[in-house]
């Protein structure tokens, strides 16, 4: 009778617990049969019904969340895992409204939202992985459907060269990962992030393991030096899919990073610190100063990419919970900012085919609203008052601060003047520079206006409220 | 008049209400209604605020409101007003004003120039009450990026240069701002390792000497950069001389003055121990600039740049004020402040509406314009005068309060230093007489000139307006130093507390 019980209770808790994943899944499987039984030959009814149930699936995120673990400490979940698994929910769901115009006459359509929630489903499992085991599952789950996707504008050669030095540069990340991974199995015995950061210590084969982990990190978030794939995928890639690996990935990546460099390797911190100094500055002066010599605008987003990277790393590296609270802000922040530039990107990529900066030469003529999101969205990320940005990236220097440490803090916030150049001089294209034949006028449908106006909201409310942050630090 | 966020809310009302406009016309008179307006509330609070301090109310900041905002990290929306912040909410007011009237007939892209126009005051007002230091550094750099559109958008000449550099040196600046107020946030100690923002807490704590001089640099620089220290003054000319009229305008007459508001505020309040270790190389720099700015006038062609490199010159003299750290010398400064942003509003408002009109800014090419269009010459004239320091203009009052607090320094490099800033006037003198003359005076140099029209309603009302402001000041200015000079005091004390310590 007892056992029965406990049996029935490990059932309810399998299903709270494991809610995103399940939901997940189950969407999964709809469109699957969907394409198996050739249900559906319309694409934007296609596209409706996903977006429909990734906003059901975004909407769940917020009923029933609990904490607990489950198979055996392999997974566990929290508040803050709950928080982190619906800001990546409502990314993809935004992306999602994004790509309706490039994907409504695409022939793949299903395959792109199988492989894309498949990532996902892989970056869910990473985000709550209590093992390593689990952890670089979730991890292969999620990169390799992503190459794939890399490549969904199938008769571009340039989308084929970029998923091809995706997989390569990611399988060898995978590598040292898992090198690094051993060798922490090899010296301690374990592979439970609950039984691990006892048992590290400063022996150098432990030392060796976190090196390698770190750059098995700092290969997926792109930190220079391990960042070469970044700008060429980037441009490869079909604009939504530039944004998806720029915001989700990054950001459920660094999710993980949180929950590992300084839970697991606390009895090192002084190892990592010197690390991530260096490769902080590295990331940000590099990414800045390659940011400044683009003249492709996924590109461009690609360095610029890289030296927030940086920024987040700034935050992560204070080891405080004010550093991981003020990272997770910054990503929300991140994602609104960097989907409203890409939102107006993809607009124009799919209507004129147009990715220069010197094409947006003279936008604001015909686009004056969108002329509009993109700068603010741009000013944003730059981190100018009164938009979100400014917040977000205060708040990482201030958590990378606390350390005293004032040469990097002065790096980062020269830095920070540095990339308000190239930011400006996009916006210097789009407000001031002559164009004999400008953008002609951009139509944009419903749903790319829905999430346009979303990120706007949230980039200039989230800042002057307070109540996202404070919520954030609640769950820590 | 008690609840000062009207201040910053009533602004940011007007640009919203801007943004819902129609036509040029409305958007036109919602910006003068709303400034005006905006004046008056000005008006209305120094009315009160002087009520208050004659009701014997002695608190060191009036009308104080305090909400918390990021409170993991103590950050407060934390606003009072001190006799500082009242005149130069009162200064803000007037030039806002006066840059709306004067930019009545701007026609490209009308409700882009009105709105970013009207942000910036909302940053500068917030600028002035804020007494958090986060809060503080958020409206300081709200005040930067409409300035960057304001010039690439609607000025003229190499102005994408200019815009760019103006953009990314103010920038600069607060970017060092950030790192000294960092340094400082993380050096206050409320107890259980938590820190604070809130600047008259950190003014009674007291920070370590050596952390002082380490943070005070960051401070003074940063803030410097927008008030012209020498040598990150260059973005003042190309970018006074690039802007439209009316951004030239708020840039000379308030944005330089948030930089002297917060080298006295901030930097001097909070760290006295390293404004005093610190204040030769101060008034070293600010002696430089004052003469430097001068000589490099008298080489002008350009009207505007005449006026853009006498802002450095007589931004020197805010900065003077404030390395000579007496009471008088900060009173001065003040007063500087208030005057320079004024009389520099004036001027650059008179080269906006002569060049408007005859199409150049060339001294050369321009002459006997006093005959054709007299208000606008005479208050050409006038500001030139005010700039020169005739008495009876505002100008000359707050120099001269500068020179003498700095001659309460006794020793031969503070007095060879004061001696050399007043010489400089003399040249000040040469550049305003020699442009005043030949551009104002003479014969008439082009047939064109003949047919021009004078100031029309609204620049008339704007010249009246700034010019009743500085005689208001220059005529007597008593009412002006008492109401600085308690704050003035307060600042005194603390360095002479800090001198005491060690």
């Amino acid at each position: 009778m007892r056992e029965e019980q406990l049996v029935i209770k490990m059932n309810t808790d399998f299903f709270i617990l494991l809610k995103p994943e399940l939901s997940l899944t189950f969407i999964i499987f709809i469109l699957l049969i969907i394409k198996v039984s050739d249900g559906m030959n319309k694409n934007s009814s296609i596209i409706h019904l996903a977006n429909f149930l990734l906003l059901i699936n975004f909407l769940l995120g917020f009923i029933g969340n609990a904490t607990g673990t489950l198979f055996s400490d392999m997974y566990h979940t929290n508040g803050l895992i709950a928080l982190e698994k619906n800001i990546l929910n409502f990314g993809t769901l935004i992306i999602s409204l994004q790509a309706y115009e490039w994907l409504k006459n695409h022939k793949h359509v299903i395959e792109f939202y199988i492989l894309l929630l498949t990532t996902l489903l892989g970056m869910f499992f990473m985000v709550s992985s209590g093992n390593f085991l689990m952890f670089f599952l979730g991890l292969e789950l999620a990169s390799i459907p992503l190459a794939a996707i890399v490549n969904f504008d199938l008769e571009k050669i340039k989308s084929s060269e970029a998923a091809v030095k995706m997989i390569l540069s990611s399988a060898f990340a995978s590598c040292i990962m898992l090198f690094g991974i051993s060798l922490i199995y090899g010296t301690s015995g374990t592979l439970n992030f609950a039984e691990l950061p006892t048992l590290i210590t400063n022996n150098p084969l432990q030392i060796l393991a976190l090196i390698f982990v770190f750059t098995g990190f700092a290969f997926k978030l792109s930190a220079v030096p391990f960042h070469l794939w970044t700008a060429d995928v980037y441009e490869g890639a079909p604009v939504p899919v530039t944004a998806y690996l720029s915001v989700i990935s990054k950001a459920a990546m660094v999710f993980v990073f949180i929950s590992v460099l300084n839970p697991l390797f606390q009895n090192v911190q002084n190892v990592w610190y010197n690390m991530l100094f260096l490769t902080i500055v590295l990331t940000i002066t590099i990414g800045n100063l390659f940011a400044i010599r683009q003249n492709n605008i996924k590109r461009f987003l690609a360095f610029s990419s890289i030296s927030q990277v940086g920024f987040i790393l700034l935050g992560i590296s204070s080891g405080t919970t004010m550093g991981v609270s003020a990272s997770v802000y910054f990503l929300i922040v991140y994602i609104f900012s960097n989907l409203g530039a890409f939102g107006v990107i993809a607009l124009v990529a799919a209507q004129t085919e147009k990715e220069n900066i010197s094409d947006f030469k003279g936008f604001y003529k015909n686009n004056k609203t969108l002329s509009w999101i993109i700068t603010i969205a741009l000013f944003s990320l730059a981190g100018i008052p009164p938009t979100a940005g400014f917040f977000g990236k205060m708040f990482l220097v201030t958590a990378g601060a606390s350390k005293g440490n004032y040469v990097l803090i002065i790096i980062a916030v020269l830095n920070m003047v540095v990339s308000l150049y190239y930011y400006l001089r996009v916006v210097k294209a789009i407000f001031v520079d002559e164009n004999e034949s400008p953008i002609e006028k951009i139509e944009s449908n419903l749903y790319s206006k829905i999430a346009l106006y979303i990120c706007m909201a949230g980039i200039i409310f989230t800042g002057f409220a307070s109540v996202l942050y404070d919520y954030i630090n609640s769950l820590m | 008049m008690t609840n000062l966020s009207i201040l910053v809310i009533f602004p940011l009302l007007t640009t919203f209400a801007i943004l819902f406009c129609r036509n040029v016309t409305q958007i036109k008179w919602t910006a003068l209604i709303g400034s005006l307006l905006q004046l008056t509330i000005a008006s209305l609070l120094m009315y009160s605020y002087y009520g208050e301090r004659a009701a014997g109310n002695t608190a060191q900041m009036l009308f104080e409101a305090r909400y918390s905002w990021y409170s993991a990290m103590n950050i407060e929306y934390y606003v009072g007003v001190d006799g500082i912040s009242v005149i130069m909410i009162m200064l803000t007011a007037f030039v806002v004003t006066c840059g709306i009237l004067i930019s009545w007939k701007i026609e490209t892209l009308t409700k882009e120039f009105f709105f970013l126009l009207l942000l910036l005051s909302v940053g500068a007002y917030g600028f002035f009450i804020s007494l958090d230091l986060f809060t503080m550094f958020f409206f300081l750099e709200l005040a930067v990026i409409p300035k960057f559109l304001l010039i690439a958008i609607w000025g003229s000449g190499k102005k994408e240069y200019s815009a760019m550099k103006l953009a990314l040196m103010l920038m600069g600046g607060s970017a060092l701002v950030l790192i000294g107020l960092l340094a400082t946030y993380f050096n206050t100690d409320m107890g259980g390792g938590v820190h604070t923002w809130d600047l008259l807490k950190i003014a009674h704590m007291h920070i370590p000497y050596e952390t002082q001089l380490f943070i005070f640099p960051f401070l003074f620089v940063g803030f410097g950069v927008f008030t012209a220290l020498f040598p990150f003054h260059t973005w003042v000319p190309d970018g006074h001389s690039s802007a439209p009229t009316a951004a030239s305008m708020f840039l000379a007459g308030i944005s330089m003055k948030l930089g002297g508001y917060g080298c006295l505020r901030v930097a001097t309040y909070l760290m006295p121990e390293a404004a005093q270790h610190y204040s030769w190389i101060i008034v070293l720099l600010a002696t430089i600039a004052i003469i430097y700015g001068a000589f490099a006038t008298l080489m002008q062609k350009d009207l505007k740049y005449i006026n853009a490199y006498s802002s450095v010159s007589h931004c020197g003299f805010i900065l003077l004020g404030i390395g000579m750290l007496t009471k008088t010398a900060l009173i001065g400064a003040v007063m500087q402040m208030v005057s320079h942003g004024l009389m520099t509003a004036l001027f650059f408002g008179a080269i906006g509406m002569i060049y408007e009109r005859t199409h150049t800014r060339q001294i050369k090419e321009l002459g006997g314009l006093l005959k054709t269009i007299p208000f606008l010459s005479s208050v050409f004239i006038i500001a030139g005068l005010c700039s020169l320091g005739l008495p009876g203009f505002s100008g000359f009052v707050s120099e001269m309060v500068v020179f003498v607090g700095a001659w309460q320094q006794p020793d031969a490099f503070h007095r060879i230093a004061t001696i050399l800033a007043a010489a400089s006037i003399v040249v000040t003198a040469v550049y305003i007489l020699r442009a005043a003359g030949s551009a104002i005076m003479g014969p008439i140099k082009n047939e064109h000139f003949n047919h021009l029209k004078d100031a029309t309603w609204n620049e008339k009302m704007a010249s009246v307006l700034l010019i009743f402001a500085i005689l208001s000041i220059g005529l007597a200015p008593f009412w002006l130093i008492n109401i600085i000079s308690p704050d003035t005091q307060i600042i005194m004390e603390n360095i002479a507390r800090g001198a005491i310590g060690n």
